[in-house]
């Protein structure tokens, strides 16, 4: 049923030693000169961790920077809420890591659905990002004496992990955008605050240009360059209800995807085990309680259904501390995907707890009584106020209640080794891509991923394609750019002119449930199927009856929202496509056809074992498959088991 | 322990409409009825908006983002005081179980020459970003930096300068002051570098920069009031003012910048 193209896709990684395989590529890339640099214009989109240190770097180099972002200033995006932490290969615990062992736990903590290649490098770059971060200021944890701590993260059984209290995101995008900041200053990155992507501009086959809206007066301009870097994050609040941040959307990359561009693995989404449960038919999003909690926290149900006893009452010979219980070797810090599942396997069994029945306990009281509540404070006192905030609970006494939430996707747009996108000239870097989780990220390898991309890589790949491209000298005169700009204008007209009678806000809520009932934790073709055809009709039904008040040509945030929710209805449906077509279970992706007898993910290499690259066709046309084959030859493709 | 509602709240809001930069504002009275005491403050403003939009009104506009007290983008004076009445919260954190039925809620965008207003209760706060661009980094170039662990940082410096670098830069300092000083937002950078081995070398050009701009961009002097630090959802503290002022006396005095 699924179209495919003729060809495979090919990822362009270097060969040989995966070791050396980075230093080869970087032999290979052509180099741009000083003088020439100052003649270039990158447009980096999006200033999280990805962007902000993309932005800085090449400014660094010389390069004219072009910056946006669609927040105020670029110390908001969405990085900065990052809690827990970024692994780095440093050994410094002296417990066995190495850069080959996240490289490992990394492969197969996506479930062998990651690019090898680009794995081995991310782990590589890892040790120099926490050395470049240092150096700017970022004040990581510290024992006494003064050398850097880590603690642990899921899916790892050595300490790995380098953080800044409960704050690691906001550190490091703070470290990222003070640099950025000192270009700012030195004149070599312009700043676009409050603009929205709305379209890139390709001529001649080359990704040359960009459109944006100006948030503040909604005034469009087009703005040229030698290369793009999209840079703009994660698609997660397509189900409405997700730990991202409101203004987090898919709109740059669909936009992009729509110019050609091919979207990969959209259906592997990261559904995050420790957030705070829903509380009622008002909530807006959700809270992440990070993963660091569960090195000392302990999940438990109680061992009978529809137990109404309050957790103080339940002793502990019945209490079910089911993680333990079932991944003996990880316990607590099993991986987010597998922790989840097995949430929502007690829930639905009947064994949740709070007056919902949907949550289950994060349970303290054994840490505290070890190490004593003051350590538990240094060590998670954000956390524990943010929960007692939210909830009105005393996460010391009692203990928290959690459920898993949408929070991170690890599809996005196909990039190959060097982070170019089948488009030429237009790189994607970040959540933003799909390339180094697979099918399932591991805790504290988001912000890792990012800062290597922006940092490490981008620096050296954007020159290739300068010095071997031989751009020729392009202005937002030329007619690509005009065609552009007026497509983006008349899709807003068309929103504001529909003047419907529900809001955006009506329409990105029903389909978030769509997408959390049928295309969640567990999905079917049955649901996938009926999903698809849910998503069409809501699509319908917003473009005749969305009311968006007020003008273009102002402040106008529900216009905005109205926008992006029009890409989600769109981008929806590729996402249950892709979930549909991929007739196998693997990280985050879980089809009920296709479990082992303990309720585990089942694969099917011989069918699935590469990446699904969509082109896409139009509106409700199905999307041409390409597909890159996955090939593991440092890690053979193995069971993943964390018992 | 905090007043805290158990039953559904009817409310009046008294908000600050103001259509751009250069339209009169004024304030505005909403009634709202049956608000769940679990709700977000800013999830009450969504309900609000809802019901404006369905009956044809212009929705509020107000700055959000993560909606989990991190990211800095919302804040609004609520009753007169910034992030309204709990400590250590943000807007988006603050919950309605905190009000009274039948209570009345004044909201106002921030107020301060160096923050003009954009629309509603959204301001423009850019001036924060010139002041970071002044000076507020470390000038060092990716690539090269020596190994995280070559030069060690004592566990209390680094706790002083992770509680001065947890400032999110939402600006209610400047908002809660009367002369609307920014001097604990700049003073919580120049700590946060000064108390690491990484800023020394900047050191004096950092504070003395930062201040420079800080005053060219139109905010007032510290009251020595201690408004700010009441208002901080992040915990910066006011003795951060006092070491940015001994910074900054002794650049005047001793350095050759």
């Amino acid at each position: 049923m699924v179209t495919v193209a003729d060809t495979t896709l090919d990822g362009r990684c270097p060969t040989g030693n995966m070791a050396s395989r980075w230093e080869q590529r970087q032999r290979d890339l052509k180099l741009v000169a000083p003088h020439n640099k100052r003649k270039s214009t990158i447009i980096v989109v999006g200033t999280g961790l990805a962007g902000g240190s993309a932005a800085a770097s090449l400014a660094e180099l010389g390069y004219n920077v072009l910056s946006f972002c669609i927040q105020d200033t670029p110390r908001r995006a969405h990085s900065i809420a990052a809690q827990g932490g970024i692994n780095a290969a440093k050994n410094y615990t002296n417990d066995g890591d190495s850069v080959w062992r996240l490289f490992y736990d990394t492969v197969k903590g996506g479930e062998w659905r990651a690019r090898e290649s680009n794995v081995y490098r991310l782990a590589q770059l890892s040790t120099s990002i926490i050395d470049q971060c240092v150096a700017q200021g970022v004040p990581f944890a510290r024992e006494y004496g003064g050398s850097l701590a880590n603690r642990s993260f899921g899916g790892a059984q050595v300490s790995r992990t380098f953080y800044c209290a409960g704050q690691t995101g906001q550190q490091l995008l703070l470290g990222a955008y003070q640099a950025m900041m000192r270009q700012v200053n030195a004149g070599r990155i312009k700043l676009f605050a409050r603009r929205e992507m709305l379209d890139i501009v390709v001529i001649d086959g080359v990704a040359r240009g960009i459109v944006t809206r100006d948030l503040v007066t909604g005034k469009f301009e087009t703005f040229a360059g030698d290369a793009v870097v999209l840079c703009t994050g994660g698609y997660g609040n397509a189900y409405y209800l997700s730990t991202n941040a409101k203004t987090c959307n898919v709109t740059a990359a669909w936009r992009a995807h729509k110019r050609g561009a091919y979207f990969a693995n959209p259906c592997y989404t990261q559904i995050h085990p420790t957030c705070i449960p829903v509380s009622g038919s008002h909530q807006s999003k959700l809270t992440l309680m990070s993963e660091s909690l569960r090195n000392d926290g302990r999940v438990w149900v109680s061992k009978s259904k529809d137990d109404s006893r309050s957790p103080d009452q339940i002793p502990e010979d019945e209490r079910d501390y089911y993680l333990e219980r079932r991944y003996p070797s990880y316990g607590n810090l099993a991986p987010r995907d597998v922790s989840s599942r097995a949430a929502k396997e007690r829930c639905d069994e009947g064994f949740g707890v709070g007056q919902s029945k949907m949550s289950v306990y994060l349970d303290f009281s054994a840490a505290i009584k070890r190490d004593g509540e003051d350590v538990i404070r240094a060590k998670y006192g954000n956390l524990f106020h943010m929960y007692e905030r939210i909830t009105a609970e005393n996460p010391y006494k009692v203990p928290m209640r959690i459920y898993p939430a949408v929070h991170y996707t690890m599809g996005g747009l196909w990039v190959d080794y060097n982070l170019q996108s089948n488009l030429p000239g237009l790189y994607v870097l970040g959540e933003a891509n799909f390339s180094d989780h697979g099918a399932n990220r591991l805790g504290a390898s988001a912000l890792m991923q990012g800062l290597a991309d922006g940092y490490f890589v981008i620096p050296y790949t954007v020159g290739d394609h300068i010095a071997t491209r031989k751009l020729s000298p392009v202005s937002t005169s030329a007619p690509e750019f005009g065609q552009a700009l007026s497509a983006s204008k008349s899709r807003l007209e068309a929103i504001l002119n529909v003047n419907g009678r529900h809001s955006a806000e009506h329409f990105h809520r029903a389909l978030g449930k769509i997408m959390w009932d049928h295309v969640g934790m567990a999905r079917n073709e049955k649901g996938l199927l009926k999903a698809i055809d849910m998503i069409r009709q809501l699509r319908d039904e917003f473009w005749k009856d969305v009311k968006v008040l007020g003008s273009g040509e102002s402040f106008n945030q529900n216009l905005e929202h109205a926008g992006r929710v029009a890409d989600f209805l769109e981008f929806s449906e590729l996402l249950a496509y892709d979930a549909l077509c991929r007739d196998e279970s693997c990280g985050g992706h879980f089809r009920e056809e296709h479990q082992t007898s303990e309720g585990e993910c089942a694969r099917n290499d011989d069918q699935f074992c590469y990446a699904a690259a969509w082109e896409y066709q139009g509106v409700g046309q199905e999307s041409i498959l390409h597909k890159e084959p996955l090939t593991f030859e440092e890690c053979p493709l193995g069971t993943r088991s964390y018992k | 322990m905090n007043h805290t509602s158990t039953k559904a709240l009817n409310l009046t809001l008294k908000i600050w409409r103001q259509a751009g930069p250069d339209q009169p504002g004024a304030l505005k009275s909403y009634t709202l009825t049956d608000i769940s005491p679990d709700m977000s403050f800013l999830e009450m403003l969504d309900v609000l908006n809802e019901q404006l939009i369905a009956k044809g009104e212009e929705p509020v506009a107000f700055d959000h983002d993560c909606r989990e007290g991190i990211c800095g983008t919302c804040g609004v004076m609520i009753n007169g005081q910034a992030h309204g009445p709990d400590s250590a919260t943000t807007t988006c954190q603050l919950h309605m179980r905190r009000f009274s039925d039948g209570d009345t809620i004044l909201i106002e965008p921030w107020r301060a020459r160096a923050f003009p207003i954009v629309r509603d209760l959204v301001v423009d706060r850019s001036a924060f970003d010139r002041i970071i661009q002044s000076g507020g980094y470390v000038s060092v170039n990716t690539g090269g930096a020596p190994d995280a662990n070559a030069i060690p940082v004592p566990g209390h410096a680094q706790q002083d300068a992770m509680a001065a670098a947890a400032c999110i830069g939402c600006g209610a300092c400047v908002a809660s002051c009367k002369n609307a000083s920014a001097m604990l937002f700049v003073s919580a950078k120049v700590t946060h570098l000064a108390d690491l081995p990484q800023g020394q070398a900047e050191r004096s050009k950092r504070v003395l920069n930062m201040v420079a701009t800080m005053d060219s961009e139109k905010f007032g002097n510290c009251t020595n009031t201690g408004e700010c630090e009441a208002a901080c959802p992040a915990g910066i503290k006011l003795s951060n003012i006092a070491q940015m002022n001994r910074e900054y006396m002794k650049a005047v005095l001793f350095s050759c910048e």
